[in-house]
């Protein structure tokens, strides 16, 4: 049985999984859904331990990084970006 | 510093906080029409792919070629339709409080947006623009503008530009945002014919998927200033230093200071920490653009500059 994979990535108001989503991405390595920048409004999950809760797995977090000294208030890259997936089994083509 | 038809403090403030101001339906629906006329002649609407179609709009004498570094003022010629809409008065205010009488020309396009069934559409398969900052990482102090014109009524499924609020701060590399698909508190334009959008250099946004059976067309202006921007509008009620400024946290509901509220409004999309590094942001372009190097907001930048004991 081949599998696909779905990709989720959720950034968060802080480092922890049961802060609010901010910001969202999501793939579809089936094909059956194209999601495409600027498509939803409101995000797919209130929080990161919901879409725990509804079967992602989380496979990677952003660090917490120091600040450079003299950059202490630069602002840049949405911070806490969390990475999920799951994976799907597929009926392979005849 | 008065202009009668430029920018109120207030204005400045939002345009400081959220990196865009919006002017709906302020270029009359003759001068529209007339823009979109010399667009669309003298072939009309016959190409069958977006290439086909800018060669034609390339060589569009109603948007003419211009070199980086032109004084507005030296652009368009009166009587061109771009000439006008520049010249128009709220327009021509908005401009010099941001940038000044005589801003310097950085460039300008046409964008050309298919509407979904048409044939050109279908052979260049609709999809909306990743998220990006234009240009590339621009440390400045100082700013570019860039105007937005759409010069006919847009609809939220023509897919109006996308635009995240409170974004323009931030010191991104272009496209290096793309996997940003959506963000709490974006916005899409959805206008009647003839408004104007002037962002900040640096907001994030993108263009929409056009899911309507009508071509959209944006056109964009890009200015910066030629000296600095400081106390350019309509600053007669300016205060930067209040004799008592409101206390904070333990706050007062009876001290009503609009400036203040509009500099220190959160995006929905800030993270619980950076959202207060967004403010101090906001604040150094507030004493950028008053030209006082102590104006501040509910203390944000007196604490951390409060040095007691160095010389």
């Amino acid at each position: 049985m081949a599998a696909r994979q779905k990709v989720l990535v959720l950034y968060l108001a802080t480092s922890a999984l049961d802060t609010p989503v901010v910001g969202w991405a999501q793939y579809d390595g089936l094909g059956g859904s194209k999601p495409m920048t600027g498509d939803e409004d409101v995000p797919p999950y209130k929080t990161g331990v919901d879409a725990l809760r509804d079967g992602w797995r989380l496979i990677q977090a952003s660090p917490l990084v120091s600040h450079v000294s003299g950059e202490e208030f630069r602002t840049d890259y949405l911070k806490y970006e969390f990475f999920f997936e799951q994976w799907h089994s597929i009926e392979p083509k005849l | 510093m008065g202009h009668e038809l430029g920018l109120t403090t207030l204005q400045m403030a939002e345009f400081v906080a959220r990196g865009v101001l919006a002017f709906e339906g302020v270029v009359p629906e003759a001068l529209n029409a007339r823009f979109l006329e010399q667009l669309r002649a003298p072939a009309g609407d016959a190409e069958k792919t977006l290439s086909q179609a800018y060669s034609r709009l390339i060589h569009n004498p109603s948007i003419p070629k211009i070199s980086p570094g032109t004084s507005l003022p030296d652009c368009f010629q009166s009587g061109e339709c771009l000439h006008d809409i520049l010249n128009l008065p709220v327009v021509k205010g908005m401009i010099r409080s941001l940038v000044g009488d005589a801003p310097i020309f950085d460039h300008h396009f046409l964008h050309l947006t298919l509407g979904a069934g048409t044939e050109m559409q279908r052979t260049s398969k609709a999809v909306s623009q990743h998220n990006h900052q234009d240009s590339t990482i621009d440390p400045r102090q100082a700013f570019d503008i860039q105007l937005f014109y759409f010069p006919q009524a847009v609809t939220r499924a023509m897919g109006g530009t996308r635009y995240i609020p409170g974004s323009h701060l931030r010191r991104v590399s272009e496209a290096a945002i793309a996997r940003y698909q959506n963000i709490v508190g974006q916005e899409h334009v959805v206008c009647p014919a003839g408004s104007l959008y002037v962002f900040h250099m640096g907001l994030w946004h993108g263009a929409g998927r056009n899911q309507s059976t009508q071509d959209r067309y944006l056109y964009k202006i890009r200015l910066g200033p030629n000296a600095p921007q400081v106390r350019l509008w309509n600053d007669s009620d300016l205060v930067t230093q209040p004799d008592s400024p409101r206390p904070i946290f333990w706050t007062d509901p009876n001290h009503k200071d609009p400036v203040a509220n509009q500099l220190m409004a959160l995006e929905p999309w800030f993270e619980a920490d950076t959202g207060r590094l967004e403010l101090i942001n906001r604040l150094k372009l507030w004493r950028y653009i008053t030209g006082d190097p102590k104006a501040d907001v509910d203390y944000w930048l007196t604490r951390v500059e409060n040095e007691w004991g160095l010389p």
